[in-house]
């Protein structure tokens, strides 16, 4: 923004081949330079915030507005916080993010439980309508679940003998 | 209000939750009409993004009936019947003035290189979605369209990801006349982009899957050649020798972080997790293309990272350019397309189910069943 050639007069040749028009996301992006004003931009009014917000470390301030259901908590919650230390490169910040991911399912039956709630697991997974259109992937998949988990225990048994 | 909610991967349901609420000055509550399942959300119910919550409600293509809007809303008023982009955009901050809605500074805390998207994961900001009777839309000013009086609801629908992902993959493709096109992935995002592939003037556009049934129906809709990549030991050659073995001028990846067709992309990326994902289709895309090509990417992958041919992109010299779909930006240009009838987007509908039968909905795309192609939940307080 306002760079004119005085600033880099020293440098011979500073910006004579310069194409605005040759921008990788042409024609995507209408280029309006204000990428040089940085993070100076106008915003809406801050969402009050209420709950538990996990910031990614790579931002300076949450979001202007945000989602405010499932907020973390539990086992889950804690690992999710932990993951939140750590920027969206490393892999320490999602790996514990899928555990966490798994660890919430459990949680959620045991929700479910003691509000007295026993989830149709059948019908959740969808499996009646797989039946019908699908008979034999589902004997299939079945059949492979089983001699796997067989498999498994059979290993198990012989490590403790 | 009854709203569909996710209990962990291949597992949903639906469910009575607490009505959504207006949260911040410029937000709006939508009743949702029609709202449909699309492949990004299979990543989710598959487990597949991290910080997918047990509880949340996905759905990120909706329109509906405004009900209430927040102090600051100026364009919108209670009874419009709006179609609703899937980015939830700010339009003030850099990248929303410069047309990149998806790409949204101000939408976001969970993550800065994800923009932020109804009811998908808190890593895409933590909103819930409109699988649901209720939803609450941030920004009401900027994303959600008044739906045009002749326009029909489906096609309406169709506006608020499917046709717009479609119109940007072959878009950021940068065809020029006479090109050869090749499209992976024969969903609705792929056959939409095959579609739109002609608006660009190319000579050949390509469908790959491997699908018959999707196939066949792209073949007809997209007016595409079509084959089926498990006919052919290797795609990527059979693609070079069906292309006078100089490879296409671009290539789409419309298929994303679940593409079969390589046992060790499968086995690291969607077994063990070791990679966000198989990138099967960026793979063969980026070894398809021809030297000096562009590979187009809409196909969605985790943040981490995929195993790709970073030597190839560089000794060919490919140029990649990926997104996720502008919908503002591009709705004006659509929606003509669409009223002069040069794209019916509601074509690609085949399934139309109750949301409360979203449970049986999602497995049976998940598991493209009954020929599905591309299915609408629909509330029972729709009107
Ligand atoms: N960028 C965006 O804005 C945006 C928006 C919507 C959807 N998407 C993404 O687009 C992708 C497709 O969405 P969809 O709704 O069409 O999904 P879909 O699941 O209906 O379709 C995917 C298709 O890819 C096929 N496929 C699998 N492996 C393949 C391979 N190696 N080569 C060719 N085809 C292969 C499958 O058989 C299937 O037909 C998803 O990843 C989705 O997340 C992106
Ligand atoms: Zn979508
Ligand atoms: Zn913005």
């Amino acid at each position: 923004m306002n760079i004119t050639n005085e600033k880099f007069k020293h440098i011979p040749g500073w910006g004579i081949d310069a194409d605005p028009e040759n921008e990788p996301t042409y024609p995507m992006k209408k280029y309006t330079g204000d990428d040089h004003k940085r993070s100076d931009y106008e915003r809406a009014d801050q969402q009050k915030q209420e709950i538990l917000l996990l910031k990614s470390p790579e931002r300076p301030a949450i979001s202007r507005v945000f989602g405010t259901t499932v907020p973390p908590s539990g086992l889950s919650g804690a690992i999710r916080r932990y993951a939140f230390h750590y920027s969206e490169d490393k892999i320490r910040h999602w790996i514990p993010l899928i555990l966490a991911d798994r660890i919430q399912v459990w949680e959620g039956l045991l929700n479910d439980l003691k509000r007295g709630y026993i989830p149709n697991i059948v019908a959740e997974r969808g499996w009646n309508i797989e039946w019908k259109h699908n008979p034999k992937g589902m004997v299939k998949k079945i059949a492979i679940a089983t001699s796997l988990g067989f498999l498994i225990c059979c290993t198990l048994r012989k490590k403790k003998k | 209000m009854l709203a569909m909610n996710y209990r962990g991967p291949y597992r949903v349901r639906t469910e009575q939750r607490p009505m959504p609420e207006i949260q911040h000055p410029e937000d709006a509550i939508v009743r949702v009409t029609r709202t449909c399942i699309c492949g990004s959300d299979l990543h989710l119910y598959h487990g597949m993004v991290p910080d997918t919550r047990v509880g949340s409600t996905f759905g990120h293509e909706f329109t509906g009936v405004v009900e209430e809007v927040g102090s600051l809303v100026q364009n919108l008023k209670v009874g419009d019947h709006v179609l609703v982009p899937f980015n939830i955009a700010c339009g003030r901050c850099n990248f929303c003035k410069q047309g990149l809605y998806g790409n949204c500074h101000e939408a976001n805390t969970m993550s800065t290189a994800v923009g932020s998207i109804f009811g998908y994961s808190h890593t895409a900001g933590g909103f819930d979605g409109g699988q649901a009777e209720y939803v609450r839309v941030p920004y009401a000013d900027v994303g959600p369209t008044v739906i045009p009086k002749d326009m029909d609801p489906e096609d309406a629908v169709m506006l608020t990801d499917v046709v717009p992902t479609g119109y940007q993959a072959a878009e950021m493709a940068g065809i020029k006349k006479g090109d050869t096109v090749v499209v992976f992935g024969a969903g609705p995002i792929g056959i939409m982009a095959a579609r739109c592939a002609w608006f660009f003037g190319p000579a050949r556009v390509i469908i790959i899957d491997q699908l018959d049934y999707r196939l066949e129906f792209a073949q007809n809709y997209a007016k595409c050649e079509a084959y089926n990549f498990k006919d052919y030991e290797d795609p990527v050659l059979f693609i070079k020798k069906i292309t006078d073995w100089y490879g296409a001028d671009v290539c789409i990846d419309a298929v994303g972080c679940e593409a079969d067709g390589n046992p060790l992309q499968t086995f690291t990326g969607r077994t063990l997790m070791m990679q966000a994902g198989s990138a099967t289709a960026l793979q063969w895309a980026i070894n398809s293309v021809k030297k000096g090509g562009i590979v187009s990417i809409v196909g969605v992958y985790g943040p981490p990272f995929n195993m790709i041919p970073a030597g190839n992109i560089l000794n060919k010299g490919i140029t990649i350019r990926a997104n996720q779909a502008s919908v503002k930006r591009l709705l004006p240009k659509l929606i003509e397309h669409v009223q002069a009838g040069r794209l019916n987007p509601k074509d690609l509908i085949t399934h139309r189910v109750p949301l409360e039968e979203a449970a049986d909905a999602y497995r049976l795309f998940s598991s493209k069943l009954d020929n599905c192609i591309k299915t609408v939940l629909i509330p029972s307080t729709k009107s």
